[in-house]
């Protein structure tokens, strides 16, 4: 067992934290106060192939592995929240369910734009009646007399909807029985273009953290897609959902990750500068022991998240390593957030200084791609515990 | 065209400086970074691949451990790396240096459309002078201090920048370029350059490689060999703050004009 990083991996690493220092940093503050998504930044890390990571170069990925995704979020996060999850769900969420499950022609006809950051993608699950339960959807996909699909539903909290391109969603196309004669909804997994006629995005939502990530809920009414749009099998959504969700939660554990570590930074340099009753912050023990316990749970996350990459780019089974990693992370980087702001404390509860935002940032990451209590039930499972 | 680029790896002035006993730098010992104008001089060279398509080739003298900077530069879209090293050109001063350099350069081959790209000077001997003594031993014309580089055919309009202005001028090919900040933006490696810059040709010239070319005098390579030798490298002290003196009024002025007075400035 090796924990050292490679030649590679540490020369990626150094280019993100030079990209992300300066032209991720200085932008952070503002997207978070203005609610803006950085589109400059996306065509950036499009032309560093920072949008198509580990995809392969015949479709215009960058070539390099999950690990390097990964560690791309990490970096991100650790200067800027948004940032992070805009790449991690652009990856995971649009990019790797059309490379995992798309034809030929779909993959041909999309990667090379989104891995280039040309075109972004975006994810479409969640329904006001189906989050935690993916199974109770209504959105529908039927075929018309043409074969083409009409799509009708709507779908909530959809991640860079505002700015997307390309989105992979989940409809119901029909009625099933499984093998025990139970009824149950055919699922099935669509590519719907930003420009096909009947689809529109709605509100965008107003959020704690992650402000600049435009998050917005998706409209198809009557909105008719030609036959080959259908991603995977008819009737393979649910497991195409589910596999997708396990990719994510790699690229979301990674962006709690860098929002932890983030905040561990800024408290280290903060509490050796601010000086009170005479002494630095950094002198007082109780300091020195919020930060080692603050750090010893940041690398323990980073330990579960590289494990969960590895293991998908060596496509081993990684459904209950990501669950772990995301479970883990998420809830350390709230932890940690809050307690670089006690670190701070007034100026950690200002605007003047981004720990507040980064405690912002962490909370949606013990929410989406599926809530800690929704990893706790992936782990359980497969721990045979029923 | 083709375009060779000089690199040297230098200490991080941001972090400690070490020296070893005979006055030179440790350099083994400190953080290293690729030498900020030869950023420049790699940018230069890399746009003119954007624009004409040619190779790029980066050369650097030093230890081992250099390889880490040329594969680097690698990622950053140059096609082919040369590390010139060897215990025998250990220490050497700038005249050693420039004349080892210049071998090398004529081995990897300098055609009628060659441009030499290097830095105006190192963040740590702070000399200049490579450049302009690799472009003498090798006869090629030379401009320096480039800020502005058009690339025609068969020669270059280049503007060098003076303390106070621009001097245009145009030189045939080939020639050498030392590159200042001015010049350029240099870009970031990219994750696909990262990823191919290992299996990228990585060529070492050592001692045995370009000892017998004559652009080289083997008594004056090396610590031993060079002419110059370093006395004594130390930090240099801390400065105390500066003083502020603040009003625009004559009392001030006269204040101003006593300190400068006592510390015989005028």
């Amino acid at each position: 067992m090796d924990f050292h990083l490679s030649k590679e991996h540490e020369m990626l690493r150094k280019m993100y934290r030079e990209f992300a220092q300066n032209e991720v940093k200085p932008l952070a503050e503002e997207v978070d106060e203005t609610e803006r998504f950085p589109q400059e930044t996306v065509e950036k890390l499009g032309k560093l192939g920072m949008m198509g990571i580990y995809f392969p170069k015949e479709y215009g990925g960058a070539g390099a592995d999950v690990l390097a995704y990964a560690m791309a979020v990490e970096e991100l996060s650790k200067v800027c929240g948004t940032t992070g999850v805009i790449v991690s769900a652009h990856t995971s969420l649009c990019c790797a369910p059309i490379f995992e499950n798309g034809t030929e022609e779909q993959k041909q006809k999309y990667l090379p734009k989104l891995c280039s950051g040309e075109w972004i993608g975006a994810f479409g699950l969640t329904e006001p009646g189906a989050g935690t339960d993916a199974q109770g959807q209504q959105t529908t996909a039927v075929k018309n007399e043409n074969g083409d699909w009409v799509l009708n539903g709507s779908k909530i909290f959809i991640t860079n909807a505002g700015f997307a391109h390309v989105f992979v969603i989940i409809a119901i196309t029909g009625m099933t029985t499984d093998k025990r004669g139970r009824k149950k909804k055919e699922i099935s997994a669509f590519i719907v273009e930003r420009t096909d006629p009947g689809f529109s995005v709605g509100k965008h939502e107003k959020k704690m953290g992650i402000r600049g990530s435009s998050t917005c809920e998706l409209i198809m009414e009557d909105c008719v897609i030609p036959a080959d749009r259908l991603l995977g099998k008819q009737g393979n959504g649910f497991k195409i959902a589910m596999k997708t969700l396990d990719g994510g939660r790699i690229g979301i554990a990674s962006q709690a990750l860098g929002l932890g570590e983030g905040a561990v930074e800024e408290a280290i340099a903060y509490t050796k500068e601010r000086v009170q009753f005479g002494k630095r912050l950094s002198q007082f023990q109780n300091t020195q022991f919020q930060l080692a316990d603050m750090h010893t749970r940041m690398q323990a996350a980073q330990f579960l998240v590289y494990s969960a990459a590895m293991k998908k780019q060596n496509h081993e089974p990684y459904s209950m390593d990501a669950a772990m990693a995301k479970l883990f992370a998420a809830e350390a980087a709230s932890d940690v957030t809050r307690r670089a702001v006690q670190l701070f404390g007034g100026y950690g509860y200002t605007r003047e200084y981004p720990v507040e935002r980064m405690m912002r940032d962490a909370k949606i990451t013990e929410i989406y791609e599926g809530t800690s209590e929704v990893q706790r039930m992936v782990i359980s499972s497969h721990l045979g515990v029923k | 065209m083709k375009a060779i680029v000089c690199v040297k790896q230098v200490p991080d002035t941001s972090g400690k400086v070490a020296v070893k006993e005979d006055g030179t730098m440790d350099r083994a010992s400190m953080a290293t970074i690729t030498n900020p104008d030869d950023m420049n001089a790699i940018e230069a060279a890399l746009k003119l691949k954007d624009e004409t398509g040619c190779e790029v080739t980066v050369v650097s003298m030093g230890p081992p451990p250099a390889e880490g900077m040329l594969r680097e530069l690698l990622a950053m879209g140059a096609d082919k790396a040369v590390l010139v090293s060897g215990r025998e050109f250990g220490g050497s001063d700038t005249y050693a240096t420039s004349q080892i350099l210049a071998a090398a350069i004529k081995k990897i081959g300098v055609d009628d459309e060659t441009i030499i790209f290097c830095g105006r000077q190192a963040i740590d001997g702070d000399t200049a002078q490579v450049g302009p003594q690799i472009a003498e031993k090798l006869g090629l014309p030379q401009v320096t201090y480039v800020a502005d580089i058009k690339a025609e055919e068969k020669s270059l309009t280049v503007q060098r920048m003076l303390e106070d202005g621009y001097m245009t001028i145009r030189v045939q090919l080939p020639c050498l370029l030392t590159c200042i900040k001015e010049l350029n933006q240099p870009r970031y490696m990219s994750v696909s350059g990262i990823v191919d810059c290992f299996s990228k040709p990585y060529e070492i010239f050592d001692f045995n490689t370009l000892k017998d070319d004559p652009l080289i005098d083997l008594d004056t390579i090396g610590l031993k060999g060079s002419p110059t030798n370093v006395y004594k490298s130390f930090s240099p002290p801390v400065k105390g703050a500066g003083m502020m003196l603040e009003g625009a009024d004559k009392d001030t002025c006269d204040k101003l004009v006593a300190l400068l007075d006592e510390k015989h400035i005028i």
